[in-house]
């Protein structure tokens, strides 16, 4: 008997535009049903319509919701109130914006108690303090009182949940509940909300695009495509063998170890806009699979042994048999092909000790009071066409390192030498290193189209003889990245994110640099798109010689194309070697636990090392170890700190553990 | 007949201004992606009819630029002598209403002034009556047939400035092939207009179609003759603002440290002295210096002008910081955008990152600041006028002309008619300005108009 269920809910933009369309799932008490898809379509919109909540200019315009035998859709604004909150809960993706800053966390609390069990004054105090322990916060009678930014960010998702849990519902919507914290942070979360639907037997709907979090936590999944649920099967049958061509397509776009050596199977294109698709199958024009049918027909919802999908394949016995082993068609042959450069092993870049260090200032003159260590003494080395990876948690200073490489933040001290060069205090070289950002939403300029944003770094550093040799220049760059020519007269906001990440790249090599700072260049991307960027930077790196600093939290990506490793802890490289090396033994104990902190889509049996509380602030730093108050094996004598120890001669770790 | 050409400062300003935009127009009918968001701007009927009402008021006030002095019928000692009088084009277009000049108030089509009069009547006595109008209706010889005569003029004058209309349509449609003049929107508002004007043409010729004031002059010439005056306040005073507020927010949010440091302190201080009081302060040392230097000005209008000028860069001078203040705060926010990161990391100069990157993308705040500034200095220019440090007494501008309605306002029966004129002319004057800025902001943001060039 299922708690919740939904049928056919169809949700559309005013002016017509299908956002969801015809979703129907239930979930039962005690279950975790996760609906998995890409950035686009519909996920976050189906939450939203389910607690009826949906923006101005959106409307529902069909199905039934039941939730413990009563219809949602029929119910009175009045009563809806007391099903949200009371019955149904939700958490959002970005805890520093569901909180209200101005409130205590105790209070916000209290508001839901109030609302849905009449509890007041002590009583209901004395209830908060009961949910902030029992999500884990420690100290709860003092959080209490606190106020939203006096918590990181993983202690804000834990008073959403306990704001969530307030209510005590039957039913929890998780929109990407840890999409925006650390792995770490992300396993102590996904853990607690295991525990607590496990202790109040709620039943849980999960939205998520990450395949890991889908593993770790769901009992059966709906993958979603374009406001369509495309597939629908338990957790183990859908890891086992998923059946949709879409389904399939995500599992293979997933970088790893393996596939290091080859390209990835990205999905080309990207999600289609909304209501763009009318006819046929929406995964038609991205699918490899597709024949004519498919371009035609929109398909059924077909059940084949016990699990339902949408796909034309799956609608006669015999296509079954042929669907069933997928040939990657779109593999490429370019992971075989050698380098044509031959990777020399002398260092391209030579980091010794450099420290960025800002000051806090207090007081009407403004007096230096302590330094904020971002980079406290990092030194690294890049040879030509090797890929570095540094690896950490947000706040441990990676991109300030980057930053500091290409001296866009003053180093402290130590020295930056570049092809035997030394960088540090003057402006030179600054064609032979660029960065790729994060956001390629952010790191175009709007209001510049794509041949002013290509022709800006040469002309500033006088980079071809005339304008006419510049536009020749930029042609050659975009069929580089992969972008129509035409394209160069268009903006920025023209194009998909994936698109707009190949003109930042685009933008990067018009100088012709022999290193390229990589700032999550992936982050902001969908699984799908990710592997088409993934496999660009591949190429390039073949084709060009091309030397890359990795800055990435996504250990996936780490494995997939890195050579070597570093791994940051609080502004000190902790561990490095080769990535073998790194991944398959780490020794820190830090990087253990951040290894086993990662969702693995093959999950169960890993031994999961669990990280108390949270990184601490850089501007006061514990003593000696850093790591030392989360550690696990941590002795007296790591209240100093540790020099390198040598695993071998590419593996290097700055823990006790290992001195001899 | 002779003439001599005047060319007061305020004139070469508003000449310098509009060769200005003519550089800029042509510019930019060179680069087709500047184009593009004009041809947007065109494509919406509220830019357009808002444009259409803007370029009349900006019609009325050009014409009233050009300045001469009448030659005098004498001469002395063979040479020309030139009246001392400056006039306009648009003096000499709409005599009859400047000429026209009754005793005092009349109300809107009245036919006697608003204040009995004791005068001798057919038989020599003496009788207390409203007395009629020297000009206004002095066509009638029978009172009561006014309101026909109205309704058969306004007939008449809006039958011909339709006729107008249509003819100008059927012309230009046929010459520029129905480029932007099919927008039914716009089609009406012309016709509207057109019919409007010929109305008021045809009935301004022998009513007060929006009665005297107190000596007498015709109101709606006041407030034709305003709109010159108000639209100096808010462009020339832009430009002083502009320059200001834009180096200096822009400057003060990208570089922090001590050039944010002296520029926060410089507009924190002037905006804290009270600002009448300084504005006051700034007129009245002005005022003293011009009456000092009498010979600087050989003419009364100059004089008028000189000080009006002087106005707009003194409200200029002191109205630049709220403007400057939002600019700041946007650069901050722009500054850590990664954009501006890539440009450091290839080495861009300082000054190019923020021409080419900053200040187009805080252009939507500036657009919308100047023409809310444009309102609000319209009004300021009416506030200072009430308490005597606006432009000149001789200068008609609306702030005159609020400032004498008031001191009517509490009189029994009501003296309306000019202070609603007052207002009907600014309102339709800074609402088709709002509409207009509105339109361009939404063709210049790239986001806006995805949907359309996905097409």
């Amino acid at each position: 008997m299922s708690l919740f269920k939904v049928d056919k809910l169809v949700t559309r933009l005013r002016n017509g535009a299908t956002i969801v369309d015809g979703i129907s799932f239930d979930i039962a008490a005690g279950e975790t049903f996760a609906l998995l898809g890409e950035s686009g379509c519909g996920k976050s919109m189906t939450a939203l319509s389910l607690m009826r909540l949906l923006p101005d200019g959106v409307v529902n315009t069909g199905g039934a919701v039941q939730m413990d035998g009563a219809a949602l859709f029929d119910l009175p604004e009045h009563d809806m109130r007391e099903v949200r909150g009371g019955t149904m809960a939700m958490i959002f993706q970005e805890p520093g914006l569901s909180l209200n800053p101005v409130m205590t966390v105790g209070a916000q609390i209290a508001e839901v108690l109030a609302l849905h069990h009449g509890i007041k004054g002590a009583a209901a105090n004395a209830r908060c303090i009961e949910l902030l322990t029992q999500v884990g916060i420690p100290d709860a009678a003092r959080r209490v009182d606190e106020y939203p930014f006096q918590l990181s960010g993983g202690m804000k998702q834990r008073v959403m949940i306990a704001m969530a849990l307030a209510g005590s519902p039957k039913l929890l919507i998780a929109d990407e509940p840890t999409t925006a914290l650390d792995v770490t942070i992300q396993a102590q979360v996904l853990q607690l909300l295991r525990e607590t639907q496990d202790t109040t037997g709620m039943a849980m709907l999960l939205i998520t695009h990450d395949l890991g979090v889908v593993a770790e936590n769901a009992h059966r999944v709906g993958v979603m495509y374009a406001g369509q649920i495309v597939e629908q099967s338990t957790r183990e049958q859908l890891f086992a063998k998923p059946l949709h061509p879409y389904t399939q397509k995500l599992f293979a776009a997933l970088p790893d170890a393996r596939r290091s050596g080859q390209p990835l199977s990205a999905i080309l294109g990207s999600v289609p806009p909304l209501g763009s698709i009318t006819q046929g199958c929406r995964f038609a024009p991205r699918c490899d699979k597709a024949w004519a049918l498919c371009r035609e027909q929109t398909p059924e919802w077909t059940v084949v042994d016990g699990r339902g999908v949408r796909c034309h394949l799956y609608q006669s016995a015999e296509e079954r048999v042929l669907s069933a082993e997928s040939p990657r068609a779109s593999d490429r042959t370019l992971g075989t092909q050698h380098s044509v450069f031959s990777t020399t092993h002398s260092a391209l870049l030579q980091v010794s000790d450099l420290q960025v260090h800002f000051p806090i200032r207090k007081g009407i003159l403004q007096r230096v009071i302590g330094n904020v260590k971002a980079v406290d003494g990092v030194s690294l080395s890049i040879p030509q066409g090797r890929t570095l990876a540094l690896v950490g948690e947000s706040g441990c200073g990676k991109t300030t390192l980057g930053k500091a490489l290409l001296r866009l933040l003053p180093a402290t001290a130590g020295s930056v030498q570049f092809a035997g060069k030394e960088l540090i205090g003057t402006d030179a070289a600054r064609s032979t290193m660029q960065m790729v950002f994060q956001d390629p939403y952010a790191s175009l300029n709007p209001k510049m189209r794509v041949a002013e944003i290509l022709e800006e770094g040469m002309s500033a550093l006088g980079i071809g003889d005339d304008s006419a040799a510049r536009q020749t220049h930029i042609d050659g760059l975009l069929d580089k990245v992969g972008l129509a020519r035409e394209s160069k007269w268009r903006y920025p906001h023209e194009f998909s994110g994936g698109q707009r990440q190949r003109i930042a790249i685009a933008r990067a090599l018009a100088v012709s640099p022999q290193l390229l700072i990589c700032d999550e260049p992936t982050s902001a991307l969908d699984v799908s798109v990710q592997a088409q960027i993934l496999n660009l930077l591949k190429e390039l790196q073949q084709e060009l010689g091309l030397s890359y600093l990795f800055i990435t939290h996504n250990l996936a990506v780490v494995e997939y194309l890195a050579h070597e490793v570093c791994v940051m802890y609080l502004g000190r490289v902790v561990e490095r070697g080769t990535t073998e090396e790194v991944m398959r033994s780490p020794k820190h104990p830090y990087t253990q636990a951040l290894l086993s902190a990662v969702p693995r889509i093959d999950g169960a049996g890993r031994e999961y090392v669990k990280l108390e509380g949270d990184l601490p602030s850089p501007a006061n730093p514990p003593a000696g170890c850093h790591f030392a108050p989360r550690c696990a094996h941590a002795m007296t004598v790591c209240s100093h700190y540790p020099d390198a120890s040598r695993i071998s001669t590419t593996h290097q770790v700055h823990c006790h553990l290992y001195n001899k | 007949m002779s003439f001599q050409l005047v060319f007061l400062w305020s004139d070469k300003l508003i000449f310098l201004l509009l060769a200005a935009a003519g550089v800029a127009a042509w510019y930019v009918r060179r680069h087709e992606h500047l184009l593009l968001p004009w041809r947007r701007v065109a494509r919406s009927s509220v830019a357009m009819v808002s444009l259409l009402v803007l370029s009349l008021f900006l019609a009325v006030g050009l014409l009233d630029t050009l300045h001469f002095r009448m030659a005098l019928p004498q001469t002395s000692g063979g040479e020309k002598v030139y009246s001392p009088e400056v006039l306009s084009v648009f003096d000499k277009l709409v005599d009859p209403l400047r000429t026209h000049t009754e005793k005092t108030y009349s109300e809107p089509f009245a036919l006697t002034l608003y204040a009995k009069e004791s005068m001798p009547d057919a038989q020599g006595n003496v009788v207390r009556d409203y007395p009629r109008l020297q000009y206004g209706g002095a066509h009638l010889t029978d009172v009561s047939q006014r309101d026909a005569d109205v309704l058969k003029r306004a007939l008449v004058g809006g039958g011909l400035g339709l006729l107008v209309g249509l003819l100008s349509f059927y012309l230009s449609h046929r010459t520029l092939h129905c480029a932007s003049g099919c927008d039914r929107a716009v089609s009406s508002a012309t016709l509207i207009l057109t019919t409007l004007i010929g109305a008021v043409v045809s009935l301004a010729t022998v009513y007060h179609v929006l009665g005297t004031d107190k000596v007498g002059q015709d109101v709606l010439y006041l407030s034709l003759k305003s709109i010159r005056t108000g639209l100096i306040i808010g462009t020339v005073t832009t430009l002083v603002t502009l320059p200001l507020a834009l180096f200096l927010g822009v400057a003060a949010g990208y570089f922090r440290g001590w050039v944010d440091d002296v520029i926060q302190y410089i507009y924190t201080v002037l905006s804290s002295i009270p600002s009448v009081l300084l504005i006051a302060a700034m007129v009245l040392m002005m005022q003293m210096f011009i009456d000092q230097h009498a010979d600087w000005f050989d003419l009364e209008a100059k004089r008028a002008d000189a000080r009006l000028v002087c106005l707009c860069l003194i409200l200029g001078i002191t109205s630049w910081t709220s403007l400057c203040r939002l600019l700041r705060g946007e650069t901050l926010k722009l500054r850590e955008m990664e954009y501006i990161q890539a440009a450091q990391s290839f080495g861009v100069s300082s000054l190019r990152i923020l021409t080419r990157h900053i200040m187009p993308n805080v252009m939507h705040i500036v657009l919308i600041a100047l023409v809310m500034d444009f309102s609000a200095l319209v009004l300021a220019e009416a506030v200072l006028s009430y308490i005597g440090v606006g432009v000149d007494p001789s200068m008609i501008s609306f702030g005159t002309m609020i400032n004498a309605a008031r001191l009517e306002m509490g009189r029994e029966p009501m003296v309306w008619w000019a202070l609603a004129a007052a207002f009907g002319f600014m309102l339709v004057l800074v609402l088709a300005a709002n509409l207009f800025a509105d339109a361009v902001r939404d063709a210049f943001d790239p986001r806006l108009n995805r949907t359309e060039n996905a097409t």
